[in-house]
């Protein structure tokens, strides 16, 4: 009989789980906790967002409603793309038109037309879903359809949703909406199904510019996490202590 | 476009908000408060009898608790009408997720009902057996039927001795008394529900299940000194039209009636003075604080829901009434058009709350207005809409009606 290096870690690993086990002591764990209880401990997915890098074309948003089958015209999305145009008298304008899914081609905000002289600062925000290390989202459903991965992905079954709505209420990122053909809660799921086969998300993919990067949070070595434990980054909203996980270069104090 | 977006048809956006918001929360979720808070309105009312020995109110008692166990049942319809897949509203109850404020509905729910099942069970025990012995022998198919229900409905307790009856009342008693605070429970944590949810700046404060179980308590007496009125008032109409001579006289029933009302009505401006400094408190509080969400919110207060908040909540629904409660020399009439006022009032205070807490936009940089669908073209604007509220308003009533063949509350001996 081989004896290979992986059989040695196999039985090791196994061996020092089985001996933790009963000292942990309450129940014995089903191999596929276990692997999961692995996995927490290695990956935690994240996402950074260099706003500098940014120039509103919109791709991301269309690579995502492709990707994530959330009907093309339908005014709600998953990811999107906020302009901000700020004035050299203050004032402060941003638009979001179909979730800048055709990108921002024109110099008005809804009804206001910008002069290019007016303008002091100009720039682009993409938002998604915050994948928050604490999420209201996932305490406030009442039968427990959204969920979070030991990856720290917050997901929805639409097989269970009630379609209350009360986890929409809760993300104060406006986040969520309900999907207009399954009708149960919807929300970016940092593509998922691409991360666990060693692909990128759509909208990374997607994005001409590297204005977004989805990694691995727990991964010293990952770009991504060099780049938050290195450079100065900002979170959205973090007084509302959901701790979120996207990351963002460059983030101004008028972002909303 | 492909499939229906939820919230699209009523709501309109202005200023700068995130695509996907919406006003998810309509005209059901204003109803929904409303009802249970009527639930425990009516409840404490037939409690007042049972439990401190109101004697006078012995007529109504038997009404509000047979009408509270049918603003119960309805209670869960708009909350189900509401959502996106109704059939699965039933995992509430089997599979509910214990961190949020919602799944406790299903365990509140189901323990008030039973409370009050029983306790109308143990109030019409007697009336089970007579009704069932009397029918057994009777001929005819609904004789049959009906005597079958009774049969049932006795669920075998024959006896109805002195003793037996004696232990009854003493059952009605305790479920009364423990009635009460399930019943400002179930209310509160209706309040609770929207007091938690940190996203929503109008929302947000400990005061909610407060101010909510105030303004039920408000609602449900004010709703239960109407009915009463028209009972009373059908009670008056039957004592002139019917030949047969009465033991009361109009002017005796008038007196009782303005005199049960009148010391009510004390209490109703006791809860509704505990209303509104609560709500104004929360008012003076924020604005004191001014914390980031002031801004938007001051806006939405003091001036897109202006009318909503201060003409129609506060002026007409507790101000007015309040001057028409307290004048001197009360009368009938003035008091109806107070209640209803006061109804109203509470009615506007849920809409301020539910539709007001989504007028601005989580940018705090732009608004969002509801508008009501008025006629329904296609499910969603049917339920989330005006015909909806009103299926939801006129339910209790169709139930009440039903209950009552059943166990007859309103026959005076
Ligand atoms: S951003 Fe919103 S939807 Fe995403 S995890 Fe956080 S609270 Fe939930
Ligand atoms: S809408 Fe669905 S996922 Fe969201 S809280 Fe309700 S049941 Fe849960």
């Amino acid at each position: 009989m081989k004896f290979t290096r992986r059989d040695f870690l196999k039985t090791a690993l196994s061996g020092t789980i089985a001996s933790v086990l009963p000292l942990g002591g309450l129940r014995i764990l089903k191999p596929g906790e276990v692997r999961a209880e692995i996995e927490k401990t290695n990956v935690r997915w994240g996402f950074l967002v260099d706003t500098y890098k940014c120039v509103g074309c919109g791709f991301c948003v269309k690579a995502c409603k492709l990707e994530n089958e959330v009907p093309y015209d339908a005014p709600v999305t998953r990811t999107w793309i906020e302009r901000y145009v700020i004035l050299k008298d203050g004032r402060v304008f941003a638009d979001t038109p179909m979730g800048g899914r055709d990108g921002f081609v024109s110099l008005k905000v809804r009804e206001t037309e910008i002069k290019p002289a007016d303008i002091a600062k100009a720039f682009f925000v993409p938002k998604l879903c915050n994948q928050c290390e604490k999420p209201p989202c996932v305490q406030v459903c009442p039968v427990g359809a959204t969920y979070q991965r030991a990856d720290g992905v917050v997901l929805v079954d639409r097989s269970w949703c009630i379609g209350c709505g009360y986890c929409i209420m809760a993300c104060p990122y406006g986040v969520r909406f309900f999907h207009p053909v399954y009708r149960t809660a919807e929300k970016c799921t940092f593509c998922i199904h691409r991360l666990v086969k060693g692909m990128k998300t759509a909208c990374v993919q997607a994005c001409p510019f590297g204005a977004r990067q989805v990694g691995n949070l727990k991964d010293l070595n990952d770009p991504i996490t060099k780049v938050i434990l290195n450079e100065r980054v900002a979170v959205l909203k973090d007084e509302y202590g959901t701790k979120p996980q996207v990351y963002y270069l460059g983030l101004d104090k008028n972002v909303r | 476009m492909e499939g229906y977006v939820h919230g699209l048809e009523w709501t309109t956006k202005e200023l700068f908000t995130y695509p996907n918001e919406f006003i998810y929360w309509s005209i059901q979720i204003v109803m929904y408060p409303l009802m249970t808070g009527l639930v425990a309105g009516a409840f404490v009312l037939s409690s007042l009898y049972h439990v401190f020995g109101q004697k006078d109110l012995k007529d109504m008692a038997k009404f509000s608790l047979v009408f509270s166990f049918a603003l119960l049942i309805a209670a869960p319809m708009p909350l189900l009408l509401h959502l996106q897949h109704p059939l699965r509203g039933t995992e509430v109850f089997f599979t509910p997720h214990f961190t949020s404020a919602i799944s406790a509905f299903g365990i509140v729910f189901f323990t008030y009902s039973m409370i009050v099942a029983s306790e109308i069970w143990f109030v019409y025990r007697k009336f089970f057996v007579e009704q069932a012995l009397e029918l057994k022998d009777k001929e005819g198919i609904l004789n049959k039927i009906k005597g079958c229900i009774y049969r049932i409905l006795t669920l075998g307790a024959y006896d109805i001795s002195e003793e037996a009856l004696k232990k009854d009342e003493k059952a009605i008693k305790i479920l009364a008394g423990v009635g009460i605070p399930v019943a400002c429970f179930l209310h509160g944590y209706a309040g609770f529900i929207f007091g938690s949810v940190k996203a929503n700046a109008l929302w947000m404060t400990p005061l909610m299940p407060v101010i909510f179980i105030m303004s039920a308590i408000v609602s449900g007496i004010a709703l239960c000194m109407l009915t009463y009125i028209l009972i009373m008032e059908w009670k008056k109409f039957r004592i002139k039209t019917s030949k047969k001579p009465w033991e009361l006289t109009v002017e005796d029933v008038k007196g009782a009636e303005l005199e049960l009302i009148r010391k009510t009505s004390k209490y109703l401006v006791g809860f509704m003075i505990a209303a509104i400094t609560l709500e104004l408190l929360d008012l003076v509080f924020r604005g004191y604080t001014a914390v980031k969400s002031w801004d938007i919110l001051r806006s939405v207060i003091y001036g897109k829901d202006f009318v909503n908040i201060f003409i129609l909540q506060y002026g007409l629904g507790n101000l007015l009434p309040f001057v028409l409660l307290l004048l001197p020399k009360a009368s009938i009439r003035r008091m109806v058009i107070a209640l209803v006022l006061v109804l109203f009032g509470v009615f506007m205070m849920r809409w301020n709350v539910v539709i007001g807490g989504q007028a601005f936009s989580l940018t705090f940089s732009g608004y969002m207005h509801y508008h009501i669908p008025i006629i329904p073209h296609n499910i969603e604007t049917f339920k989330e809409g005006l015909m909806g509220a009103l299926v939801v308003g006129v339910m209790p009533f169709v139930l009440f009606w039903a209950f009552n063949k059943i166990v007859p509350s309103l026959k005076y001996k």
